[in-house]
């Protein structure tokens, strides 16, 4: 029992970053059919405001050097604020254009913020220590589990939870659901499209940085790169999720944890280093298995 | 739209090579357009096809005595081979058509952002197996000792071929049955296009480009490596072919030379440049982020990308050109 616990929360941990980042990029996807590739720059930016812009190895705190409580406010609000901020600069002029193009404009946004960082930390990666004290183990059901996981899994759950009751029991939830159904026809019925977009993309923004705050907490470093991994794979959830789905996001996000847990595990040691082949393999398999996403009811084909 | 002109016979070593660089890269967007422009599914599986044509013309011409010490697994016969340039670099392409069959009978069911997911998938699959393949692969170090034989000739050359042969796939049956696929999904299928087998064939071709574009850029640097094949590659080249217009052969090629333009522009003034007496310069890291806002500022100015739909013509008769309408649900 002991020694399955860990890999299970090996899994729900890491499947909770994929979800976290699953679900900021569809509820992009939801309202304006933008994959939104600088979302893993996001995660970097945000994990580089907690430090002072220097080239230096080692450098001081900047949002870092604050209580508790309030670095976690402050991480969300710079998340937001930037995500907000590339609506505004960015997607909102290109409202009209087709997701291709979307798309490629987001990658320009995130070489754009990658190179901020890049002119003004260097590329070196930086050691941040944040909380030191959550990497203890704690004893949970006889097995030793690191605080920062299972702290992780209820950072996650919480949200998740506060997400759903703002989507199910709030007007503006209301409104983007709606929006993310059919926007066409929510924009008919009265929702107010920018209030709703931006809206979407400072949760989409805030949640961005709650990854970074895992993630920087978990390595304890800081690298220009490190939102990309979790972006792609966040990115394929929300596809086998079926895309604009939200509770599918999260469950790919959970499932793909899940998956890539398993594989290490029962992988044979000399074809483990393939473990992510066997991932995509997998992935691929549920593409053709449900082309229009796990929680995509009905077929995405138009009817004739 | 061949209006390929080989201009610096007389240029420096550094705008040489830049040239060089374009024509491989433009080899690799035109194999790109043949596949997206023609069938709309945006892949971003192709530099997948890029590793497996570079690593293809290691294997076939590093020299014997070298594979001994880097690419100590592979079979006897690769093992001795050391073939001239274009025999191993056509070779290169067709080992990445060959995989691209099965693939694209696999992948080419799907439509739209689930077709391009998979081959995301397919490309992190080439690049995993590559990247930890040490026998035949030297895993993620690189292998040295590539013969340099890609230079500004041989690349224009197989710029202009690459182009060529897009023109004729996209203006024979399969090329104008697939197009209709793409603009009229249900009207083709009831006059009878097979989609699938279609796409495949498409996907093919460009792969067989695709490849030959990667054992170019290895015979152009000398050295191949599993990351030089992954991500900014793909997004480069998809910046260029939606940059310059998706769905047209001279948008491909026009992203490809504007984007370059515009990378050794902010190279040249990241080193610096003096007018007059003041000379000033940019501070490193910069011209990224010059490439990333002038990207954006043209998507925004022309969203269907520099040329659009349209292709260039020699002759001008603005009355043929090919209209296309979107239909109106």
């Amino acid at each position: 029992m002991a020694g399955l616990l860990q890999p299970l929360f090996d899994a729900i941990s890491l499947g909770s970053i994929y979800a976290l980042g699953a679900l900021g990029i569809a509820l992009i996807f939801g309202v304006m059919r933008l994959i939104n590739f600088a979302h893993g720059h996001y995660i970097a930016f945000c994990v580089f405001a907690l430090l002072i812009p220097s080239t230096e190895v080692v450098t001081g705190m900047l949002l870092g050097a604050l209580p508790s409580w309030l670095i976690v406010l402050s991480v969300l609000g710079v998340g937001a604020l930037l995500s907000i901020a590339s609506e505004v600069v960015v997607f909102r002029r290109l409202r009209n254009a087709n997701p291709a193009v979307l798309m490629i404009a987001s990658f320009a946004l995130g070489i754009v913020i990658q190179n901020v960082l890049l002119v003004s930390y260097s590329s070196r990666p930086k050691s941040v220590s944040l909380w030191p004290e959550l990497s203890l183990p704690v004893e949970f059901f006889g097995a030793s589990i690191p605080l920062l996981q299972v702290l992780t899994v209820l950072v996650t759950v919480v949200l998740l939870l506060g997400l759903v009751f703002f989507l199910k029991r709030t007007r503006f939830g209301l409104e983007m659901r709606a929006a993310a159904e059919n926007f066409t026809m929510a924009r008919m019925l009265g929702v107010r499209a920018n209030r709703i977009i931006l809206l979407a993309f400072g949760i989409s923004g805030a949640l961005a940085g709650a990854i970074a705050l895992v993630l920087v907490s978990q390595t304890g470093t800081a690298d220009i790169r490190m939102g990309l991994p979790i972006m792609l794979i966040a990115f394929v959830a929300t596809v086998i999720g079926g895309m604009g789905s939200l509770q599918g996001a999260v469950f790919a996000g959970f499932l793909l944890g899940a998956i890539s847990v398993t594989l290490q595990l029962l992988l044979p040691l000399d074809i483990r280093p393939f473990r992510d082949a066997f991932l995509y393999l997998a992935v691929i398999a549920c593409l053709i298995w449900r082309p229009e996403g796990l929680f995509r009811a009905g077929p995405s084909s138009e009817r004739v | 739209m061949l209006i390929v002109v080989p201009i610096d016979l007389f240029a420096s070593g550094v705008t040489t090579r830049t040239f060089t660089e374009m024509f491989v890269q433009m080899v690799l967007v035109v194999g790109l357009y043949l596949f997206v422009g023609n069938s709309g599914v945006i892949s971003f599986g192709h530099v997948g096809f890029m590793c497996i044509g570079a690593y293809a013309t290691a294997w076939l011409t590093v020299p014997p005595m070298m594979k001994q010490f880097t690419i100590k697994g592979l079979p006897e016969i690769l093992a001795q081979a050391q073939l001239p340039f274009l025999p191993s670099v056509l070779l290169a392409g067709l080992l990445a058509a060959a995989v691209a069959v099965p693939v694209g009978l696999v992948l080419m069911r799907l439509s739209g952002i689930a077709a391009s997911i998979a081959t995301f998938a397919f490309l992190a699959i080439v690049n995993n197996v590559y990247s930890n393949w040490d026998a035949w692969t030297a895993g993620t170090s690189s292998i040295v000792g590539i013969p340099t034989e890609t230079n500004i000739w041989t690349s224009w050359l197989f710029a202009s071929a690459a182009i060529l042969v897009a023109y004729a796939y996209s203006v024979s049956r399969f090329g104008l049955a697939l197009r209709s696929a793409r603009d009229e999904p249900v009207a083709a299928a009831a006059a009878g296009i097979d989609m699938v087998f279609q796409r495949t064939i498409a996907f093919v071709g460009s792969a067989f480009l695709c490849g030959v574009a990667g054992a170019l850029y290895a015979h152009f640097l000398g050295v191949v490596n599993p990351d030089a094949f992954f991500l900014s590659v793909t997004f480069t080249a998809l910046a260029m072919l939606i940059l310059g217009g998706m769905s047209s052969l001279s948008g491909a090629v026009t992203g490809v030379v504007f984007v370059t333009l515009l990378i050794s522009l902010f190279r040249t003034l990241e080193r610096g440049v003096s007018v007059g007496d003041a000379s000033f310069s940019l501070p490193a890291g910069s011209q990224e982020i010059a490439i990333g806002i002038a990207m954006i500022l043209v998507l925004i100015r022309r969203p269907a990308g520099l040329i659009g739909n349209r292709e260039f013509k020699w002759t001008r008769s603005p009355a043929k050109a090919e209209r296309r309408h979107k239909p109106a649900i």
